[in-house]
């Protein structure tokens, strides 16, 4: 129990104990409080532009007390842009932290790192705690954390595809060389995928549409809290051996030493 | 195929008036080259016309089999060949696995939003010989354009009822509707609304930049038809006459700033297949020369209109629309498709829930009538509206309707940068 107690991570300062960041795009207010206390979530993303509305006033009233809100700059093209949003979602109330979306590409939607990283190194001077969204290249995440990002969030798959790990190799990579957390966002679609994310020694999985497209939302948002312990343990207690580097020989190679 | 007769004449055109119209209507040569820009009309350096009309004219939808729309279905991603088999005839006994598809995709990049928005007409006045549209300037109908005050007290009005996204339109006169009357009404809207979008006659980029200045972000243009033989017998005069002009619009509105735009034909008036075609074609190639911009799409039909009743789409009855709407899903997931009150609420409602993300609600496409219509109020001097809607359900009603059916109304979600 204590060994469990001490399994936080911190971000900005702010521990966290719940590894679970939930997304509350693309579905009803409604669901948000059923959903963050099924997913037992303690951070909680809001797109700046989905609150900027007189019935998104309300969004801020579902989301229970105590829970770290992370809004992010969705809806911006360059880090101009980006800045301008998180300064806006500051004076909205919002807090301190932002995650950091750039897309110049309205198909894929994927992030542009290289604005990522400038928008990135003016707010974390600014004081915010930033969390850039961003496409797993390592270069780009070294650069992340000299530009004082508080985490790294690299992307599974195309957002919205329930793709999975598909950046897993990468991700790995990002997970061995930095040296910040790093939070496993975008294209996860089920609880499996969640779990594996952990399992390779992600800090946190965000997950969204995977949620806000099941049939039976609080109770998916269940399964992924579920599916992101067991990874986490898991992963605290050392995985087992697992073959990837090919059969073992069941004869020793080194046998004939003899002192 | 039978056709439209849409020549009507009114009894209060001046003789010479009439003969000129007449004459419109019946001597080609008396019509300008629709293919030549107007002084003062911009041109930009852009192949993306000459890329559509190829395709289009390459497109025999009749030689498409039923194992061409099964591979197409069976596709991750949808090619520009998938999608010619899945407008064709072939595919309409699939329309079923077509809508569960189209769904899956919707449901990807939408989530299970459907946003809520509302047109206001501004102004009446046109100066194009349309003669399909119950705003051409031979049709007999009570003009009108809003003042300031009276565009405010529209927008006040329609702000009340909760709505958060406006859509302003005007006929198409830039004597009467100048770039300068239709940018005071953007200010205005950014006092009352979250999100501006217009649907006004084609400007030049530098145009487009002021009015995105002035608060606008979304630019719609309807080119009508993609095929420019057709639209030559539709539009007998005026700018929007000018082909390439228009189909243009959405390039310079893009270089002007604008964050998005909107795109569509309007089935009934030629080769439906051919121009959802070309509508949908019209984005891809956009999309691949400006990938951050955001594209969305229409698809309305032809509706009767003041003075001439009996206008109809012809072919494109529902299952046809349905089609195109479910091919565009597939091919375009990630774009923006609205569906307007010119369709009725039992097809809007079942089109949500498949691939249409944006629906019109509190609608009147009258000149000032707002307040009429959202109070009881009367208003006697309102301008005559541009087509007759099939939808005529509150935004309340709306709100509810689709909250009904599963869906989570989204009033905005968007932020002027």
């Amino acid at each position: 129990m204590d060994e469990k107690k001490k399994d936080t991570f911190t971000l900005g300062g702010k521990e966290f104990t719940s590894r679970f960041i939930l997304g509350s795009g693309k579905y009803s207010m409604e669901l948000i409080r059923a959903a963050v206390e099924n997913a037992g979530a303690q951070i909680i993303t809001l797109a700046v532009r989905r609150t900027n509305t007189k019935q998104g006033e309300s969004i801020l009233d579902h989301i229970p007390d105590g829970v770290t809100l992370l809004p992010n700059t969705s809806g911006a093209r360059d880090a101009d842009e980006a800045v301008r949003i998180a300064r806006m979602a500051r004076e909205l109330g919002c807090g301190d932290f932002v995650k950091i979306e750039i897309m110049r590409d309205s198909k894929y939607l994927l992030p542009d790192n290289s604005e990522t990283i400038k928008a990135t190194e003016i707010l974390a001077k600014e004081g915010f705690v930033v969390l850039p969204y961003m496409y797993p290249d390592l270069y780009a995440a070294r650069a992340l954390v000299d530009a004082g990002a508080a985490a790294v969030m690299p992307l599974a798959a195309p957002i919205g595809s329930n793709k999975g790990l598909a950046a897993r190799e990468f991700i790995k990579i990002l997970i061995e060389e930095i040296d910040l957390p790093i939070i496993v966002d975008a294209g996860i679609g089920r609880p499996s995928q969640a779990c594996e994310a952990m399992e390779m020694g992600a800090a946190a999985v965000m997950a969204n549409t995977a949620i806000a497209t099941a049939g039976d939302i609080p109770a998916m948002a269940s399964a992924f809290k579920s599916a992101i312990e067991a990874g986490r343990a898991a992963y605290l207690s050392g995985l087992g051996r697992v073959l990837e580097r090919g059969a073992a020989a069941s004869d020793p190679l080194t046998g004939f030493l003899r002192d | 195929m039978a056709e439209n007769q849409f020549f009507i004449d009114s009894n209060k055109l001046s003789e010479a008036a009439l003969e000129k119209k007449h004459r419109l209507e019946q001597d080609p040569s008396s019509r300008t080259d629709h293919m030549e820009y107007m002084e003062g009309m911009e041109r930009i350096d852009s192949d993306i016309l000459a890329r559509v009309i190829a395709e289009r004219n390459n497109y025999n939808y009749e030689d498409y089999t039923d194992a061409d729309v099964r591979r197409a279905l069976m596709h991750e991603t949808c090619s520009v060949e998938n999608f010619k088999a899945l407008l064709s005839p072939a595919a309409a006994p699939h329309l079923e696995e077509m809508a569960a598809r189209a769904k899956e995709e919707t449901s990807k990049h939408f989530g299970n939003t459907v946003y809520i928005f509302t047109p206001l007409y501004i102004a009446n006045y046109c100066e194009n010989y349309c003669v399909y549209c119950g705003f051409n300037c031979y049709n007999d109908i009570a003009r009108k354009k809003l003042t300031e005050e009276e565009i405010e007290k529209e927008m006040d009005v329609i702000a009340k009822s909760g709505i958060e996204e406006i859509l302003i339109l005007t006929g198409e006169s830039r004597s009467q509707s100048s770039v300068e009357y239709i940018g005071e009404a953007c200010k205005l809207a950014t006092k009352y609304f979250r999100n501006v979008g217009l649907e006004i006659y084609p400007v030049n980029s530098d145009e487009y930049r002021y009015l995105h200045e002035c608060g606008a972000d979304y630019v719609t243009v309807f080119q009508e038809t993609y095929d420019s033989d057709k639209y030559e017998t539709l539009h007998l005069m005026g700018h929007k006459r000018v082909f390439p002009y228009r189909f243009e619009a959405q390039e310079r509105a893009i270089l002007g700033g604008m964050r998005g735009v909107g795109f569509s034909a309007l089935l009934g008036l030629a080769d439906f297949r051919r121009d959802a075609l070309s509508t949908a074609l019209h984005v891809y190639f956009l999309q691949r020369k400006y990938p951050y911009v955001e594209y969305s799409l229409s698809c309305p039909r032809l509706r009767p209109i003041i003075n001439n009743d009996k206008i109809n789409p012809l072919d494109v009855r529902e299952h046809e629309l349905c089609q195109v709407l479910c091919a565009y899903r597939i091919f375009l997931p990630y774009v923006g498709i609205t569906v307007s009150s010119r369709e009725q609420a039992h097809f809007r409602d079942g089109i949500a829930k498949i691939a249409a993300t944006k629906v019109s609600a509190g609608v009147s496409t009258g000149i000032g009538d707002h307040e009429d219509k959202y109070t009881g109020h009367e208003v006697t001097d309102a301008g005559d509206e541009q087509f007759e809607i099939s939808d005529g359900r509150s935004f309340d009603e709306m709100y509810g309707d689709m909250a009904a059916e599963g869906l989570q109304p989204v009033l905005n979600d968007y932020v002027y940068v």
